[in-house]
């Protein structure tokens, strides 16, 4: 695999969310709205591509049968991390996340690259993987997230968009459902339907 | 460097090497973030007051007292002074009977017991329903209303409050914060 397949196969090819199918319980739960989603992406990107680098780092240091317990120690670690600075920093968007910052640890996509790339290849490459993946990962989650919020709420990003009607108070009238839990699994349905076509044409 | 074998010494070095540098890293990131932390957590409470109650000079975060409810939940108020006369009183209150955890608010009063306004600090709300209750439409309905003459529930059970649309249990959660907000205040009054 080169370079430039490396770095791009978490957008399409081995994409976390539309083609692996991992990680699905904070995809769904946290795509509420598009800003949502995408701090979720970026702060798993973040993690997968500290730890990726750590594991690649220590690998050979690792004898096998503690391999697992070592990389949730490394991952847990790097999630931590990234859950106090967003509450000293970003302290709202820590707030709209919640538990699922924490909840990075048990996310299948990371430790999954860490026991199926990482430990198996050099630094630099796992740079990379971590950085494909992750940003794909937050491609998938901000495209889930803009397509709920533009459906349930009529805004992206919190910016209103006019595709809905308005009722006597100006507020748009809006398919609510999109924002609960009932419309990310359909959104991702059609998504991942969506994104299947594509990669079989 | 060849992969190490899987012997009883090696994997207990090997974790505990792991773990005490995570410790350590762990440790060091908590004393650097700990200052800012507690700093963001007082500019939010003092934003909340500020928005709830009337222009003040003094520090209302230095002057807090608390006043225990008959239940065991205590409750923080924060005295708003202009010139060392009362403008104002903002009171954290919370409740329980929110549709999903806790609902945290700030209601400031006047010294009357007017509200003038409430602010949200804290929910875990159903998005696009619960949430509203942080908008306009529905919280600028308890201002200027003093809750003595002003039914602190929903028009559903015979009060003076509209509820939201499809979230009447966070209506209802809502008043009863409120509700508990004021009944702290009138007890804090008599102390």
């Amino acid at each position: 695999m080169n370079f430039m397949q490396n770095l791009t196969k978490g957008f399409f090819k081995e994409n976390a969310v539309f083609v692996l199918l991992l990680g699905l319980c904070p995809t769904l739960a946290v795509t509420s709205s598009a800003v949502n989603g995408l701090g979720m992406g970026l702060a798993t990107t973040f993690v997968l591509i500290m730890s990726n680098m750590a594991i690649s780092l220590i690998k050979d240091l690792i004898p096998d049968k503690v391999r697992i317990p070592s990389f949730i120690v490394v991952i847990a670690s790097f999630v931590t991390i990234v859950d106090l600075s967003m509450s000293a920093y970003l302290p709202d968007l820590h707030a709209a996340l919640g538990i699922f910052i924490p909840l990075i640890v048990v996310n299948c996509i990371v430790l999954g690259r860490a026991e199926a790339y990482a430990s198996k290849n050099n630094v630099f490459n796992s740079l990379i993987d971590g950085l494909s993946i992750g940003l794909g990962f937050a491609f998938a989650l901000t495209l889930l997230g803009s397509i709920r919020e533009l459906l349930g709420a009529g805004a992206i990003f919190g910016i209103n968009i006019p595709i809905f009607p308005v009722d006597q108070s100006n507020a748009p009238i809006t398919m609510l459902m999109f924002i609960l839990a009932p419309g990310g699994f359909i959104v991702l349905g059609y998504l991942i339907a969506l994104i299947n076509k594509i990669r079989n044409v | 460097m060849a992969k190490k074998e899987s012997t009883f010494p090696n994997m207990l070095i090997t974790l505990l090497v792991i773990t005490f540098a995570s410790a350590t890293s762990l440790g060091y990131v908590y004393e650097l973030t700990k200052e800012p932390i507690a700093q963001a957590k007082l500019n939010k409470k003092i934003e909340a007051i500020k928005q709830v109650v009337p222009t003040f000079d003094n520090n209302p975060n230095d002057e807090m007292y608390e006043v225990a409810m008959d239940n065991g939940f205590i409750l923080e108020l924060y005295p708003a002074k202009m010139q060392d006369s009362l403008v104002g009183t903002a009171v954290k209150t919370f409740t329980k009977n929110g549709f999903s955890g806790e609902i945290w608010l700030m209601v400031g009063f006047t010294p009357d017991g007017s509200i003038i306004d409430v602010s949200v600090l804290e929910h875990k709300e159903t998005p696009g329903l619960g949430t509203k209750m942080a908008e306009p439409t529905f919280k600028d309905q308890f201002k200027i209303k003093n809750p003595t003459s002003y039914k602190l529930s929903v028009k559903k059970d015979g009060g003076d409050v509209d509820a939201i649309t499809a979230a009447t249990i966070s209506s209802r959660a809502f008043c009863d914060a409120v509700d508990r907000a004021h009944k702290a205040l009138l007890k804090g009054d008599n102390q």
